[in-house]
């Protein structure tokens, strides 16, 4: 008899669960299927979107490029490229010339301290030259073009008109495009000629104290072939030059899609920038700001007395200084 | 003067790419060059949409932004066209581009491009209207002619709309009121910065 109970009570539990839950499967079943209930939702697309990613899909197509729908990026690097990369080019070229100016006025040009001594020694070979000036030529063609790129229609198009510009463009993208090869060549081979002089050592520690001699007259700290400025300008063209190559490598032969290329646009224009910065520093004071500082990289042979001044140590390495016109060289 | 816009009813379309053959036809865009694409998400599951893409011409254009050459320039219906003479192929329209609209023939190695095309809204380039110089360089000029892009005057379920984006808005409104449901303006808001409220 217990168990009959039992199981009654059972089915009666039972069926009030069912009478309880029949109403809400009922009204379910009025409204019919929603038919996008399913069906893709824009806004939670974009939303699940990372940066660099895009919401896509199939196409029947051959180019699945255009598999992509919406890049909503874009937007963002629109922003960077008008906002971000024209600051901070400006202010770092602009800045640096405001930098060279206030300390040609202030400083005015280094003299050779006990003038020209007349003896000249051998500071880089034809083939030093030769590279520094193909690197040197291709920097500036690239600078100029690349400064085009970013500044040109602000600057240049209002002053020679739309058609004149548009042709220097075409032509600066071309001369930038291939001149970047011989650029990228220069580069590697400046590293492998200068680098063994070019390691940091305990001497600039004593340079960088003594302020590299730029601000007082009378003081001149040591330095070797390299002093730690010229080293820092070194470094500085070795890194740069090899960010702007990787970055222009991957904007010449882009491989991996709108992120990638968004990247190194922008790494390739900031980092140009500053590096254009830097340059016009190094050749500031490889010609005006610095007397004989120009024959270094023009005709190979500098001053004796300059090579003193800023590079005792060098020019006692080269036994070519020594004593007073013990062995003078000829200029020429 | 109208804001022109393109509006996609993903709900309608049926993936039949009529709008991208009509567009070659058109124009007779070179090989390889497509102004305009239908993809298909979630292609094969529950919910599958297809959306006809192409230059949305947007509000505040990244493409305009960003070219160095200032190729590009909005006319009165606000339309986004480029000039193919100023344009050096750089490329940078393509990754500033939001829909993936502007397209290069390859020409030479080095990853150099030729002159940007992309979508005119049938309303061609900076030449005479529909002059033989206009028709080579960005085919067809519709909108000179009082009508509309031949994408959506032939889209067979109406899927895609093209004119006054106020107009469109309206139509789709209505739509998505007399069904019971929409999937909302393909790209509106990163195009126009606005949606379609229902």
């Amino acid at each position: 008899m217990k168990k009959l109970r039992l199981s009654l009570l059972a089915l009666f539990a039972g069926m009030f669960v069912f009478f309880a839950a029949a109403p809400f499967s009922a009204q379910a079943q009025n409204t019919g299927p929603n038919p996008t209930a399913l069906s893709v939702n824009e806004q939670k697309l974009l939303e699940a979107l990372k940066g660099g990613q895009s919401v896509g899909g199939r196409v029947s197509i051959p180019d699945q490029r255009a598999a992509s729908l919406i890049r909503p990026d874009g937007r963002s690097w629109q922003d960077f490229r008008s906002g971000t990369v024209k600051t901070v080019s400006a202010i770092a070229i602009l800045g640096m010339l405001a930098l060279l100016i206030v300390f040609f006025l202030v400083r005015g040009r280094i003299k050779v301290e006990h003038g020209f001594s007349g003896r000249t020694v051998t500071r880089f070979a034809s083939l030093d030259r030769f590279v520094h000036w193909v690197t040197a030529t291709c920097f500036i063609i690239l600078a100029l073009t690349g400064l085009n790129i970013t500044f040109g229609k602000a600057i240049v198009a209002p002053l020679f008109g739309e058609g004149a510009f548009g042709a220097l463009s075409a032509w600066g993208k071309l001369a930038h495009n291939y001149l970047a090869f011989p650029f990228m060549i220069g580069i590697a081979l400046m590293f492998l000629f200068w680098v063994k002089h070019n390691i940091p050592n305990s001497g600039d520690i004593a340079w960088l104290k003594a302020g590299g001699g730029i601000f007082s007259k009378d003081k001149h700290p040591p330095a070797r072939r390299f002093n730690a400025g010229q080293k820092g300008i070194f470094w500085i063209v070795i890194i740069g030059g090899f960010l702007m190559s990787l970055s222009g490598w991957h904007l010449l032969f882009p491989s991996e899609g709108p992120a990638e290329i968004m990247f190194h646009a922008n790494l390739h224009a900031i980092v140009g920038a500053l590096f254009m910065a830097v340059m016009l520093a190094h050749i500031y004071i490889g010609s005006l700001g610095m007397e004989g500082a120009f024959d270094a990289m023009g005709t190979g042979q500098v001053d004796v007395n300059w090579a003193k001044q800023h590079h005792s140590l060098w020019l006692a390495e080269t036994g070519q200084g020594g004593g007073a016109g013990a062995h003078a060289v000829p200029a020429e | 003067m109208a804001r022109m816009k393109f509006l996609c009813d993903a709900d309608r379309c049926i993936e039949c790419n009529a709008c991208v053959t009509a567009c070659k036809n058109e124009h007779d865009v070179p090989w390889g060059i497509n102004r305009r694409r239908v993809v298909t998400i979630n292609d094969g599951k529950p919910g599958e949409r297809s959306v006809s893409m192409a230059c949305m011409h947007c509000t505040d254009a990244p493409c305009a932004a960003v070219c160095p050459v200032n190729c590009f320039y909005t006319t009165a219906d606000a339309v986004v066209l480029h000039n193919k003479d100023t344009c050096i192929g750089c490329g940078y329209c393509f990754y500033a581009c939001p829909f993936g609209a502007p397209q290069y023939p390859r020409l030479t190695n080095f990853g150099s491009r030729g002159k940007m095309d992309k979508c005119t809204y049938c309303a061609g380039g900076p030449e005479a209207d529909n002059t033989a110089a206009e028709y080579q360089k960005y085919g067809a000029n519709r909108l000179a002619e009082g009508k509309l892009p031949i994408c959506a005057e032939m889209c067979s379920t109406k899927a895609l709309l093209a004119g006054d984006g106020a107009i469109i808005a309206e139509i789709y409104k209505e739509r998505v009121m007399k069904r019971g449901y929409g999937s909302g303006a393909w790209g509106w808001k990163t195009a126009y910065k606005e949606t379609i409220a229902i």
